[in-house]
């Protein structure tokens, strides 16, 4: 495990690659300024991706995490703006609780029903917006609700880094050290690569899996308030569309859809490269569609090139032991 | 001999043990002892009720009747768990492992060695690897992933975690089945290594050098009843097999002459590079040519090739006289080729898909009406050939994955015959399949020669070769080595052509 990941390294030389690119036509690219706003854009879809990556490496999709994430938002900014004397940290945990329980929600659904969890997110993305719809019936909180040092961490930073950059990074390390050194971390890895092998080696699945969904929308929770802060002003349409971008980033971060491979870090990596992607391309003037162009073939690549790895794996498994399906 | 009165107490009695399912009775009263540093291999047909009596060792399934006893103590084994926990390892015939995770975290999943704040202790993991399949005699990258591992080596890998578990009964449901000769001996020598150590085994096979190559003790069962159990020096293969079918061995190879027609396929200087180097050969109307050879020696590649899966560098391929174009399996099947492929569950069979389903598959023009297909011109053609090849099923609409594989074959063999070929290719025809159903498949294939058709076997069973060919064609690494008469070759001829030394065979 300690060796190389061919993946995460070809996210990474992309993405140097596309900075150096970008900078190269427009300096301003790399001002100090225009690196926070990157950062700063990047950390609630790096949250979301690593939440996110846990639930795919089970074989899993947790399509709901930008209804959790809306919810959450606007959560914890009702509940600012309402009671403005509230502690930030509670403040904070409310929303984290709401993605919680979304996400105990989810996985009961999923681990008990039996139902996928597909079909179950796809669900709850529907249900949880329209809760947040009906929750903030077409009101919309702004910055001017908001008490002023909640704002403030959303710009702060600690040394010139954005402090949700710093917390997203957090994230990152603490998901990445369970998955990479824990039991019930290599656990989730174990599920998604063989359900069949998992339930015979006694891996207590259900658990594992709820335990993800849990992690996820606790995750997206987390995500929300982030949000809350950096924008300010929320209404019940926050994170709308943010599932599929979560998903892209995952998946261009090399975490197989099927489960059972790939890293958080990979796919922290691909939602930095994503988010690089669209402010790039906007100092590049280019048309936005062309953007979305560019996030679709970067998915394709990425599937393409996962197939292409299998698949060569499998053929060189063939070369070095000739006709091993054949009675001698 | 085991002596029951001084040796230590079995270390697994299944005594009269029954189980049914439905009206089906799977298993009544059987008997079975293990002991202690013994193998002990279970023969029977599929169907004769070993997979169900498996099933009762894993913990999957409960006996309704009889005991289960471990070291002479009375236990019911609830669930695999508790089957693990008792020590019984269960080694399949394909090891299902986690494809992603390494050969270590194979092994230890759930188990790692943890060292500060609860942490893997990664290199420990390795070692403690290292160490248990060296204790197998083999040397696998610990830190390897298991995809892309032979099944011989998977199995390596899911011994090598039974015994880190502290297994000492191993039971092994056909695991030779796939694998290739050097590999099967290499996994004799582990069965014989983990008898040293005092494992118990009870090892199932369908072939009998290695059942009496291993075996102490040979329990025969058959349809779910105990016919025998003896020490494996006082049998011969003949007396198990008859005790098997409850029939004689003779009627293995039905094999009825027949004056042979018309040259059908004729394939000439046929290469691919790499692969097979200028083989020729033709195959007349009723008439039956084994392709014969070791393991890798090609035999499957040029019967692809000549049906058009595979493509070919140089050579042709005629079918009553007229040139097939290569690459194109739809070609050959309109020119009246058909191949059964070697691997019926991956390349023969879909299956998820009904009985019915599977053997229209190969018709569903010539079936439709008006383009559309109907279940029940479906149903009536799959009754025709499931009773024609007397297919043991639940009904046709049963997936063909739950059929048993002397039976699935048949589905395969059906779906062939349907399209009314003059030319069969059957790959490895009775692979991995029960004796009766051999016999039933070997009496089809007479049959259909006796009717004109011509057959094309690829077989890595001597006796199967020389019980049924009417020509032999020996392949040794890709090249032709000798083409013998069937009837006059025996397997001493056959074996030196297939090792490159044919002497004054060819």
């Amino acid at each position: 495990m300690t060796r190389a990941h061919p993946r995460e390294l070809g996210v990474l030389a992309a993405l140097l690659l596309l900075i150096a690119g970008t900078a190269a036509a427009n300096p301003r690219f790399l001002s100090a300024q225009s690196v926070r706003d990157l950062l700063l854009s990047a950390a609630i879809l790096t949250v979301l991706a690593a939440g996110q990556t846990v639930v795919v490496l089970t074989r899993n999709i947790d399509l709901s995490v930008g209804s959790v994430l809306g919810l959450a938002a606007f959560g914890t900014a009702d509940l600012l703006a309402t009671h403005p004397g509230t502690p930030l940290p509670l403040a904070a945990l409310a929303g984290i609780t709401i993605g919680a329980l979304c996400g105990a929600l989810n996985g009961a659904l999923i681990s008990y029903g039996g139902v996928p969890a597909l079909v179950i997110t796809l669900g709850t993305l529907y249900v949880l917006r329209g809760a947040a719809h009906s929750w903030a019936a077409g009101r919309q909180i702004n910055a001017a609700d908001l008490p002023r040092p909640f704002l403030d961490l959303g710009t702060a930073t600690v040394l010139g880094i954005p402090l949700l950059a710093l917390l997203a990074t957090a994230v990152v390390l603490a998901v990445a050290l369970w998955l990479h050194s824990y039991r019930s971390g290599r656990e989730l890895y174990a599920i998604g690569s063989e359900p069949a092998a998992a339930a015979r080696a006694g891996v207590p699945a259900g658990r594992r899996i709820r335990t993800a969904f849990l992690l996820s929308g606790s995750l997206a929770g987390l995500a929300g308030v982030l949000y809350a802060a950096r924008y300010g002003t929320v209404d019940a349409t926050a994170g709308q569309g943010m599932e599929l971008q979560v998903v892209a980033a995952v998946v261009v971060g090399g975490v197989a859809i099927f489960g059972g491979s790939g890293s958080v870090t990979g796919a922290a990596l691909g939602a930095l490269l994503l988010t690089c992607i669209g402010s790039s391309l906007a100092v590049l003037r280019v048309d936005p569609f062309w953007q979305q162009a560019v996030v679709g073939a970067l998915i394709l690549a990425a599937i393409g090139l996962d197939r292409l790895l299998t698949t060569r794996l499998a053929a060189r498994a063939a070369r070095t032991a000739p006709e091993v399906s054949r009675a001698g | 001999m085991p002596d029951p009165t001084a040796a230590p107490p079995p270390a697994l009695r299944l005594h009269r043990v029954a189980k049914s399912f439905g009206a089906v009775t799977a298993v009544s009263d059987v008997s079975l002892t293990l002991h202690p540093g013994r193998v002990h291999a279970l023969a029977g047909e599929n169907g004769a009720g070993k997979s169900t009596l498996v099933r009762m060792l894993a913990g999957v399934h409960r006996p309704d009747r009889g005991t289960l006893e471990l070291d002479g103590h009375p236990t019911v084994l609830r669930d695999p768990a508790a089957a693990r926990a008792a020590g019984i390892a269960v080694i399949h015939q394909e090891p299902t492992l986690f494809p992603d995770l390494s050969i270590a975290e194979n092994l230890y999943l759930s188990r790692q060695p943890t060292g500060r704040l609860g942490r893997i202790d990664r290199r420990a993991l390795r070692a403690a690897t290292t160490a248990q399949l060296a204790r197998l005699g083999v040397t696998l990258d610990p830190d390897r992933p298991a995809r892309g591992l032979s099944i011989a080596d998977q199995q390596l890998v899911e011994i090598a975690r039974a015994l880190s578990l502290d297994a000492r009964i191993f039971v092994m449901d056909e695991p030779t089945a796939a694998l290739s000769g050097t590999e099967a001996a290499r996994l004799a020598a582990v069965v014989r290594g983990l008898c040293d150590r005092g494992a118990a085994v009870l090892f199932i096979s369908h072939r009998f050098e290695e059942i009496f190559g291993l075996a102490h003790d040979i329990t025969v069962l058959r349809d779910g009843r105990h016919v025998s159990t003896d020490p494996a020096d006082r049998l011969t293969p003949d007396t198990v097999v008859r005790r098997m079918v409850g029939r004689d061995v003779g009627a293995l190879y039905p094999k009825t002459p027949t004056t042979p027609g018309d040259t059908v396929l004729e394939v000439t200087g046929l290469t691919r590079h790499g692969a097979f180097h200028d083989i020729s050969f033709s195959v007349r109307r009723g008439e039956i040519l084994a392709l014969a050879g070791l393991v890798g020696a090609g035999r499957s590649e040029v019967v692809r090739a000549v049906f058009g899966v595979d493509r070919y560098d140089a050579g042709t391929v005629t079918v009553a006289g007229r040139p097939l174009p290569a690459g194109s399996p739809a070609a050959a099947m309109a020119a009246g080729l058909a191949l059964v492929p070697e691997d019926r569950r991956q390349q023969g069979l879909v299956l998820q898909l009904s009985v019915e389903r599977n053997t229209a598959l190969t018709r569903l023009r010539r079936l439709a009406r008006h383009g559309l297909l109907t279940t029940r011109r479906e149903r009536a053609d799959a009754l025709h050939w499931t009773e024609r090849l007397r297919v043991r099923h639940g009904g046709t609409h049963t997936p063909a994955g739950t059929l048993s594989g002397g039976n699935q074959q048949k589905i395969v063999l059906a779906k062939w015959l349907a399209t009314e070929p003059a030319v069969l290719i059957l790959d490895e025809p009775t692979r991995g399949i029960d004796i009766g159903t051999k016999a039933e498949v070997h009496r089809m294939m007479s049959e259909l020669a006796a009717r004109g058709l011509a057959i094309v076997m690829v077989s890595s069973e001597l006796p199967e070769v020389l019980g049924m060919a009417d020509r032999i064609l020996v392949l040794h690494e890709g090249r032709a080595t000798a083409t013998l008469p069937g009837p006059g070759a025996t397997a001493e001829t056959v074996m030196a052509a297939a090792t490159g030394h044919p002497g004054g065979a060819a």
